[in-house]
């Protein structure tokens, strides 16, 4: 037997699940094609060359960013960069000019993420660093809502129309019952047949991307179910105290960014807590912050910056939030 | 009753966990007894505790069963001579640790044992000594855990003043991927283990028996049930597979639903846990009159041309192993000693089979490197793996910044080194291996508050 055999000799384990960031990554990518699918079904071109500028630009400018400023390998195949474009582009409207969704792409990146040192530093959402900025800094552009007419050619001069949320606010010393005529029905709603940013409203499109995170094994229940649970309960109070003030919890589950928001943004590993009591508190804050903003506040959606406002509590949450540990309970002896 | 037992959802231990590929290519192998070697070397210090004295001298002429290291002090276990021959040195070799340790070296000549020791294969059922004498006679033939973790057995049997035990747990999980020595114990040597465990349960002084085994060894769970289906007081669990259910602590949970505190031992909650192997070992040691000089060891490996489970002389080199498994494979990278989530590699083909030893796993060249070690991306998964309720990404920063006491509020000394976290992790980081150091640094900072 050869006996000068070169032996590796590392600590153990000596074997690894079948899993890497780049997997977990790329999961992430499939369960968001249902609603990329559905969104260019509805909102034709616009949507495409939206997802695409996002896309590549975020991709590109992370490159650049590690490669000429950081001077570190660029790491942009592991999928990271990817998924921001995809969620920033589906955070905008699908009319969105070039020029401002490449804006928004270099801030989501250079700003939301390599700043802090890139993937796993970042605090804050990077998709939603980029959305809000343009939100603030393009308030007209960002809210001229594309409606979904099928699949046409129409890019910048797709006809709008406003969002069910934005009704909601316009309209505020209408009572609710009589907004409701105008309101597209649920079952719209759940197909997204309404107007709304490129990939927050078809419902059931999202919600075949969540179950595909769970078989997939991308992210754990516990955020999205506490998110639209919270959001349930909370305006199911309200729209119980007075229907005839407040839109009932269906309403806001379906509409707006809610789901996107819940099952995508939330979930980012990154910006969300490591247990799973803290990701209720989570998902629970997200929520509430939601409906505050929404029918309080003077924007009419309110699930980015929820999100963004608890990204900023997650270290408070995984230096407070403890798992239970094994044996705790007990006293020694 | 135990078959209503197996219709119930399958019991197993609640936090965390993992599943690796089980791997076990050996589970239908008949154990072989493996050739003598020419020689063999014996370490002095096969067990958790103080070294032994070695009490035999060069040129001494040795039977199998020999004494040749004496106990030193409570927590401690004889060593005897696995085979008859002369003493060449009472030495140094180079053990699992990849350390030089003192050992006894002996040429072996002939087959000779020690003329107290029964060598027929007549199943002795009788049981005639008091619960002092059977741990005594366990002390003196040098038993230790055999699950790996080689805690000397006596002292486990040795229960302290206060404390009350009431169940006896058999851990026949065995949930190590690859590993199949426990399983063909079970299988093969049931009845023999059987008389084991009611003579730790005899020691003991407890009513109650709990056999757990993982249900990806079905034969074994039908075997043992029939066996004890007319005993009082044992009863055989088939648990969910899931690692690490083998740990003391995971067993308890899954078997009794008690939660060993944080810094205890099992008997803080009433239970010992034994391995099936340990229970071999004290059958043979109180019926048979025969000391620990042998041991079952898988010889494992996906490129291994035959898999085997072997009775081993202890002090066999592990080379003499593979070769009777079929050679090294031509694409051989890594050699584990044990299984591959907790198992430690070897540096050299040289090194002795100890009481510890549960298997040798052969590792290819394409799986016995790590992969490239990514940024943290906080997804979680080695807190939702972690069988204790630990943080890992958390200690392995802490660690990593010798922030040691946070690294005790944090529990680091809960944890077990199952590997889950490091298994899980998809950014490939080394959690095990900074927890370890921070570990060690914390064991330090305590053993110093001590001395003040």
């Amino acid at each position: 037997m050869d006996n000068n055999k070169v032996l590796t000799v590392s600590p153990s384990p000596h074997v690894y699940e079948n899993i890497s960031v780049r997997k977990l990554m790329y999961g992430v990518v499939v369960a968001l094609i249902p609603a990329l699918g559905w969104s260019v079904i509805s909102f034709g071109i616009g949507a495409i060359i939206v997802t695409l500028v996002s896309v590549l630009s975020c991709i590109a400018f992370e490159y650049l960013i590690q490669k000429f400023l950081l001077k570190q390998k660029p790491t942009v195949t592991d999928g990271s960069a990817l998924v921001t474009g995809l969620l920033l582009a589906f955070n905008v409207p699908s009319n969105l000019p070039v020029g401002i969704i490449i804006i928004g792409a270099l801030v989501a990146i250079g700003m939301g993420k390599m700043s802090f040192g890139g993937l796993g530093t970042n605090p804050f959402n990077p998709a939603l660093v980029g959305r809000v900025f343009l939100l603030i800094s393009f308030p007209v552009q960002m809210t001229s809502w594309p409606e979904p007419k099928g699949f046409g050619t129409n890019y910048i001069d797709a006809q709008t129309g406003a969002t069910p949320l934005g009704i909601l606010q316009e309209e505020g010393d209408v009572a609710v019952p009589q907004l409701m005529d105008k309101m597209p029905q649920y079952s719209d709603l759940f197909y997204g047949q309404m107007g709304g940013s490129l990939g927050e409203m078809a419902a059931f499109a999202l919600i075949i991307g969540f179950i595909i995170l769970l078989y997939l094994r991308v992210i754990s229940w516990h955020i999205p179910v506490s998110t639209v649970l919270s959001v349930g309960v909370f305006t199911g109070i309200l729209w119980l105290a007075d229907p005839t003030q407040y839109a009932d919890p269906l309403f806001h589950i379906l509409s707006g960014g809610l789901l996107l928001g819940a099952i995508f943004m939330a979930t980012d590993y990154v910006t969300s807590p490591m247990t799973n009591k803290a990701k209720w508190i989570y998902g629970i804050g997200i929520g509430v912050l939601t409906v505050i903003i929404r029918v309080f506040g003077s924007y009419p959606e309110g699930v980015s910056f929820a999100i963004l406002i608890m990204n900023a509590f997650v270290p408070i949450l995984n230096r407070y939030i403890k798992p239970d540990r094994f044996g705790k309970e007990v006293q020694h002896g | 009753m135990k078959r209503a037992y197996r219709m119930n959802m399958l019991k197993t231990f609640t936090k965390g966990g993992v599943h690796p590929p089980e791997n076990k290519l050996s589970g239908n192998k008949p154990i072989e007894k493996l050739g003598l070697p020419k020689q063999v070397s014996i370490p002095i210090a096969q067990h958790i505790g103080a070294p032994s004295t070695p009490v035999v001298n060069k040129k001494d002429k040795v039977k199998a069963g020999d004494i040749i290291a004496k106990s030193q002090g409570f927590v401690s276990s004889n060593i005897h001579a696995s085979v008859s021959g002369t003493v060449s040195k009472v030495g140094e070799v180079m053990d699992t640790s990849g350390f030089r340790k003192p050992a006894v070296i002996i040429n072996v000549e002939d087959d000779e044992w020690n003329d107290s020791i029964d060598t027929s294969s007549d199943i002795i059922r009788n049981i005639s000594y008091s619960s002092q004498e059977i741990v005594d006679k366990i002390l003196e033939a040098g038993i230790v855990g055999m699950g790996g973790a080689t805690f000397p057995s006596h002292v486990k049997l040795s229960v302290p003043e206060g404390k009350k035990i009431d169940t006896l747990v058999i851990n026949g999980v065995e949930c190590e991927p690859y590993l199949t020595s426990d399983h063909r114990v079970m299988l093969e040597r049931t009845e023999e283990m059987l008389i084991g465990v009611k003579l730790i349960k005899k020691a003991l002084g407890v009513d109650r028996v709990l056999i757990g085994i993982e249900r990806n060894k079905p034969d074994a769970v039908d075997h043992i049930t029939n066996f004890v289906s007319e005993e009082e007081g044992m009863e055989v669990y088939p648990l969910k597979v899931k690692y690490p259910q083998g740990g003391e602590k995971q067993l308890i949970k899954a078997l009794l639903d008690r939660e060993v505190p944080s810094g205890g031992l099992p008997l803080d909650v009433g239970v010992v846990v034994h391995n099936v192997g340990t229970a071999l070992a004290v059958y043979e040691a109180l019926q048979k009159n025969k000391p620990l000089i042998e041991r079952v060891v898988t010889v494992t490996g996906k490129s291994l041309s035959k898999p085997s489970n072997f009775m081993v002389r202890i002090g066999t080199p592990v080379k003499d192993l593979i070769e009777a498994a079929g050679g090294l494979p031509e694409d051989t990278g890594k050699i584990v000693s044990g299984g591959p989530m907790m198992g430690k590699a070897l540096n050299s083909l040289d090194v002795p089979v100890v009481k510890g030893t549960s298997g040798i796993l052969v590792i290819p060249e394409r799986e016995a490197h790590r992969a490239e070690e990514f940024n943290c991306i906080r997804c979680g998964k080695c807190v939702d793996v972690c069988p204790m309720g630990l943080e890992p990404y958390l200690l392995k920063q802490l660690a990593r910044l010798e922030r040691y006491e946070e690294c005790e509020e944090n529990a680091i000394m809960d944890c077990m080194e199952c590997g889950s976290c490091s298994f899980t992790c998809p950014a490939r980081v080394p959690l095990l291996d900074y927890i370890r150091f921070g570990k060690t640094n914390v064991s330090q900072l305590i053993r110093n508050r001590k001395q003040k």
